[in-house]
């Protein structure tokens, strides 16, 4: 009987101890109640009218501190240089964490770190998983919401797309023609030659690789045979290289021509200069666009804060540093057009010639599904 | 009675230390061969929502899929013959040379080496070697033979060919040499002692004596080939037109998402596949063993 009670008790005590462990762990709840003069709690702030202007987001969101950001590596597309201007300006703590981490991540790290401090605050994502997960945003209007086109965000704010780049061919000057078209790759000088970045069914860049040579081809947003049938020609001229183009085969000559996006084809060049004249063509007539997307979360520990952070993304100061990166911010046509972009930076970005596409969800499931059924048998 | 029992004591006894022995065997095998199989069985016929279907089933017959499932069987088909001919003269070869001596040693152990030889290393090998700025292909250059713009590195029936076959070779040796070492000159010189021509030796000693080891070692080859991975993965990057790249695909797209269950499905397939291949084997051994009189 003894052994047994004193067994009992130990488990008892292991179970409160664990309990107390569990307890410990957690961290203190979240006072995410930052009211301003409007009396309006910031985590349902729809525009920065709701927290009394520009001065009582600022003020909230320096009551809260920090900011939680996720997957911004320093290198890509200036997020470096773009946090840092955040900090200077606000006074704000920006912590970066998993710098490396994919789009899924992120979300990943939202529903894991829910309600904790250090939950992220805002995401910036792709946008297969950005349209997947919609009920974790918070909509937002930033004041240069109206500068947006309306293709490019949810019309209640709740995404908004922020920088991208379009569709383009790079091509090793040194080995091949310059292109004028995306047609002249049918000409026997790029024979084995022509690579896309990645199988169009399993990457975004190969996916709208397909797309681009479908526009170039007559085709349109709704209907990419075009631009499969266009594969299909190249691989019969025996132009078509089945290689995944990667910087390594760029640098050994390997994949002299490949379909990428311009915002990586530019960083390709630069990253080569001296060693190999790598140019990038976006093809006029056949300008399509791909933009990530800028999403609040819903259970953001510091609302105020990554209010804020979309106000300086889509600010002219935010763009510009975008700019500078290499990718194109989202209100490029306005700032052109106002006079306010960085023209050194805009200038260093390949022309581009012709009204740019974006698909729509609907546009891009219909074009997966051909894909999905005819890439395969078209390059087999 | 009571005899009857003890028996029945020491046979219960006896397995428990036994059981024992084999507990990690049974513990590896449950984790890395029951648990995935099962995962892959189940995982077929369940949808996105965790629901029963036959959906993924019927996604098998996609005109795609039935292409990649042809090309691998084909494709490994015609590896393993190439590999089975090739690596059995040459463990013969191997077999006649002086036990011990030099060339043996030098060539079992050379093909120990590259049997093993796949995947990125060996696809990087011959990209290095005849790809369109490999050495060989730039040697040729020189000497006025232009193939840079030749991709028949990536095709499925030239390219993987050889580069299947440079691992298919080595390991028919190694499985085989035994069997091949087996041969005794004894027997040589019986037959020929009888009148008997070297066609007559191969046919009515040799061939049979052999046969089932062949056979076997083939259908080794046959599924070393099928679920080979890693070296077409690191040489073709589009259309995915092997099984295992289709598989591949379900898992690693970024494109089209939720098709998970479609890759066990095709996973399942395989598996099929190779028990079809299994059972052939399991008659084909029956008969020459019948032929044997064994």
């Amino acid at each position: 009987m003894k052994t047994r009670t004193a067994r009992r008790t130990g488990v008892a005590a292991l179970a409160a101890l664990t309990l107390i462990g569990i307890a410990a762990c957690s961290p203190p709840a979240k006072t995410s109640d930052t009211t301003s003069t409007g009396g309006v709690k910031a985590a349902s702030a729809t525009s920065a009218k709701d927290l009394g202007g520009m001065t009582g987001l600022v003020d909230a969101a320096k009551k809260e501190g920090t900011l939680n950001v996720i997957a911004l590596p320093p290198d890509w597309a200036n997020y470096g240089e773009v946090i840092k201007g955040f900090e200077a300006k606000y006074g704000l703590k920006v912590d970066s964490a998993q710098p490396d981490a994919g789009s899924a991540d992120e979300i990943t790290a939202a529903k894991n770190l829910k309600g904790q401090s250090k939950a992220p605050d805002v995401f910036d994502l792709g946008g297969a998983v950005a349209n997947a997960n919609t009920d974790m945003f918070a909509a937002y209007k930033v004041a240069t919401f109206a500068d947006v086109p309306d293709t490019l965000k949810d019309a209640n704010g709740l995404w908004v797309n922020d920088y991208g780049g379009y569709m383009s061919i790079g091509y090793d000057a040194g080995k091949v023609p310059a292109p004028a078209k995306v047609a002249d790759l049918l000409k026997p000088a790029y024979k084995g030659k022509v690579a896309l970045n990645g199988d169009p069914t399993k990457t975004g860049a190969g996916f709208n690789g397909v797309v681009m040579a479908a526009l170039s081809q007559g085709g349109t947003a709704d209907d990419i045979s075009k631009g499969v049938a266009f594969f299909t020609s190249l691989k019969t001229a025996g132009n078509f290289l089945p290689v995944d183009p990667s910087p390594a085969t760029i640098a050994s000559g390997q994949t002299p021509v490949v379909f990428d996006w311009d915002y990586l084809n530019v960083a390709q060049g630069k990253k080569l200069t001296g060693k190999i004249d790598w140019k990038t063509l976006v093809p006029a007539g056949a300008v399509l666009g791909g933009y990530y997307v800028q999403a609040i979360n819903k259970d953001a520990p510091h609302p105020a804060a990554a209010r804020l952070w979309e106000e300086y993304l889509y600010s002219d100061e935010g763009q510009n540093l975008w700019l500078k990166g290499g990718a194109r911010p989202v209100r490029e046509a306005a700032m052109v057009t106002a006079g306010t972009i960085d023209k050194t930076a805009h200038d260093a970005l390949p022309k581009a010639d012709g009204t740019p596409v974006f698909l729509t969800s609907a546009q891009s499931d219909k074009a997966k599904a051909y894909l999905t059924a005819n890439w395969a048998k078209a390059i087999g | 009675m009571a005899e009857s029992s003890s028996i029945k004591a020491s046979t219960g006894r006896k397995p428990v230390g036994a059981l024992l022995g084999v507990i990690p065997f049974f513990a590896y095998t449950a984790i890395f061969l029951v648990l995935p199989t099962l995962i892959v069985v189940v995982g077929s016929f369940l949808d996105g929502n965790g629901r029963p279907t036959l959906g993924n089933l019927s996604a098998l017959a996609e005109p795609q899929i039935v292409a990649a499932f042809v090309r691998s069987v084909v494709l490994s088909a015609v590896t393993a013959l190439l590999g089975a001919v090739f690596g059995a003269l040459l463990a013969y070869a191997v077999s006649t040379a002086r036990e011990g001596g030099l060339l043996r040693r030098l060539v079992t152990s050379l093909c120990g080496v590259l049997a093993q030889f796949g995947g990125v290393t060996l696809a990087f090998a011959f990209v290095a070697t005849v790809g369109g700025e490999g050495f060989v292909t730039l040697w040729l250059k020189n000497l006025g033979v232009d193939l840079s713009g030749s991709t028949w590195l990536y095709e499925p029936y030239k390219g993987l060919v050889l580069v299947y076959t440079y691992f298919q070779i080595p390991l028919m040796l190694i499985v085989f040499l035994p069997a091949g070492e087996g041969l005794r000159p004894q027997w040589r010189e019986a037959a020929e002692s009888l009148g008997g021509s070297t066609w007559d030796y191969w046919r009515h000693v040799a061939g049979p004596i052999l046969a089932p080891s062949f056979i076997g070692a083939m259908l080794l080859l046959f599924t070393n080939a099928f679920s080979a991975y890693a070296t077409v993965a690191a040489l073709i990057s589009q259309g995915s037109p092997l099984i295992t790249l289709q598989i591949g695909g379900t898992l690693s797209s970024e494109v089209v998402l939720g098709q998970e269950n479609i890759g066990k499905a095709m996973a399942l397939g395989m598996v099929a596949i190779v028990a079809i291949v299994m059972t052939i084997y399991a008659v084909l051994e029956r008969r020459t063993t019948k032929w044997l009189g064994r």
